[in-house]
């Protein structure tokens, strides 16, 4: 997924003169290209995500776009109030882009994951919350970041990822996409966990259980709509994100589903649990050591709707 | 000069006014600056009060935003915003917050947390380099703004940068939030670290209209690389009771002793 969003943004950047890369000493093997082709519009602030941040901000406020780019929790939570007041404040179009969303980085330990972020980022007033969840979706949700004016946060996967859309997605800020239709239940994810949900619904469907799966991708503003669909029309809604209990895209559709008044038949939150993941090993292993194997999802989604 | 001591004069005025209206603090930190803000909003910025989004003005960031009253002062006096906005500070509904606020004609940027105006300047000055503008960038520090990593990881880039274009102005006072700057954390020679760190530093009296005018109109100090000025002032500067005491970063001055300190700063030659 990274090596498309550098892509991507290398071709956006073509033809968009405003388009500046603030990076904090970290990008090897993929920002090159950037920096060969504008080197006038890139900067290495070195290992400095605060100045990253504060720099990216200046240069954004002059009526450009400045793009934050780090892995993991450097370029968000390291930087966190200069987001909040320097970038969130004053409504910049600073874009903040992580590689490396939840446990990508599994065994480079609890410093390296991503864990926490969606919560903390979707709290900031001005904020856009985005996370593509395979290729198709890292590609068009650059396209929709640049051209959204405003702060807005992208939380990209790490290399390697299976696609989970079979082709071109229409990518709108806010508004969810269908991976696949059903009745029984509505499974909600967000980011590249959703191939372990599409083939927990393929497991389901041949037990007689008919699953829809929605990517959240923009956890905010979330698409209120396909929450209340989900409600109404299918026979509960469960989310399912890489990310802490706390917060993310369940406490986000949780949300909804109080303000609203909304009585789905079954609701249940499946995301990493509020602790800080010391295990080592590999992401898909670190998964399934907390139910979110396509098996393990499977089984929780099972044991809700009994 | 006249009009400079004349505004200078006007901001110690109303810092004192304003900060005992709306029963906030910080009046040490206004006056330390008062003389560098007058000079700057009356002689060097190229900033517009009819236009105050002018593509090329000059960017004044204000990084120690607890003092801000002091350049709301100066933005009345040269009519960015009305006179009477400044007795709105820090009241309910008021026009004026506490810290410095891009919400305010004539601001820049917000601050309030200290160090982050600095990075954010030199953001500002490189787009100004990609916008081959000669526009200045402007950045008022102080003691406690000097303590933080921010600040330094931003100088560490403004001197990688070479960013001719950048001024870094600190309000030296030697006092901070829990004490003399000694006592805190010593800065110590501050001209040769900044050398060291790829800057070319000035140091002036703060207080002292010529050689403030002096340095702000010979920028930059080298064509290679950013300036900094270090302007060694006396907190409070203006109420001799306060002078150089942690007091004067809080509190007001009491109802009874307002007018009394006033007529002294309008005397003063």
């Amino acid at each position: 997924m990274r090596a498309v969003f550098n892509k991507t943004l290398l071709e956006i950047a073509k033809k968009d003169p405003r388009i500046h890369m603030v990076l904090a000493d970290i990008g090897y093997g993929e920002i090159e290209p950037f920096r060969d082709t504008f080197p006038e519009r890139y900067y290495n602030v070195g290992v400095a995500e605060q100045n990253m941040t504060g720099v990216a901000c200046g240069i954004a406020m002059e009526g450009n776009i400045a793009v934050t780019y780090s892995i993991a929790n450097f370029p968000t939570l390291r930087c966190l109030e200069q987001i909040r007041n320097d970038v969130c404040y004053h409504n910049a179009n600073v874009k903040i882009v992580i590689i490396g969303g939840g446990v990508s980085y599994g065994p480079l330990g609890m410093s390296h994951h991503s864990t926490e972020d969606i919560s903390i980022l979707r709290a900031l007033p001005n904020m856009v919350v985005v996370v593509p969840c395979d290729n198709y979706e890292a590609e068009a949700a650059t396209h929709a970041m640049i051209e959204y004016d405003g702060p807005l946060y992208y939380r990209c996967g790490y290399k390697g990822e299976k696609d989970i859309h079979s082709g071109p997605v229409d990518f709108k800020i806010g508004k969810a996409i269908t991976v696949r239709e059903g009745k029984d239940v509505t499974l909600m994810f967000a980011g590249p966990i959703g191939l372990n949900v599409l083939h927990a619904a393929e497991m389901l469907e041949k037990e007689g259980i008919s699953c829809r799966v929605v990517s959240m991708h923009t956890i905010k503003p979330i698409d209120k709509d396909a929450i209340k669909d989900a409600a109404e029309n299918t026979g509960g809604i469960i989310t399912i994100e890489e990310h802490n209990l706390s917060g993310g895209l369940g406490g986000a559709v949780a949300e909804v589903v109080c303000d609203e008044g909304l009585s789905p038949k079954a609701f249940k939150r499946i995301a990493l649990p509020d602790v800080n993941v010391a295990l080592i090993g590999h992401q898909e292993w670190i998964r399934e050591q907390f139910g979110m194997s396509a098996e393990g999802i499977a089984k929780q989604i099972k044991e809700t709707l009994k | 000069m006249k009009q400079c001591k004349e505004l200078a004069k006007q901001i110690r005025i109303d810092s004192v006014r304003m900060t005992n209206h709306g029963r906030s603090g910080h009046v040490g930190s206004m006056l330390s600056m008062a003389d560098m803000i007058a000079v700057l909003y009356e002689k060097i910025l190229n900033v517009d009060p009819k236009n105050p989004k002018m593509p090329d003005r000059d960017r004044f960031i204000l990084s120690k935003g607890h003092a801000g009253a002091a350049v709301y002062s100066a933005l009345a006096a040269k009519g960015f915003i009305p006179k009477d906005w400044l007795m709105t500070y820090y009241c309910d509904n008021g026009k004026l917050m506490g810290h410095i606020s891009h919400k305010v004609p004539g601001v820049e940027f917000s601050t309030g947390s200290l160090g982050h105006g600095l990075p954010v300047a030199v953001g500002m000055a490189i787009a100004a380099r990609y916008a081959k503008s000669n526009r200045k960038i402007i950045c008022m520090s102080s003691d406690g703004d000097m303590n933080e990593g921010s600040t330094w990881e931003a100088i560490m880039f403004a001197a990688q940068q070479k960013l001719s274009n950048l001024t870094l102005v600190i309000d030296y006072n030697q006092v901070q939030a829990l004490g003399h700057s000694e006592e805190v954390i010593d800065l110590r020679e501050l001209k040769p670290k900044l050398e060291n760190f790829g800057f070319a530093v000035k140091e002036i009296d703060g207080h002292n209209l010529e050689e403030i005018y002096e340095a702000f109109s010979n920028l930059p100090i080298m064509n290679d690389r950013p300036s900094a000025i270090i302007a060694h002032t006396i907190k409070c500067k203006g109420i001799p009771a306060l002078e150089d005491t942690v007091k004067s970063h809080y509190g007001f001055i009491p109802d009874d002793e307002v007018e009394a300190i006033i007529k002294r700063i309008e005397e003063e030659e």
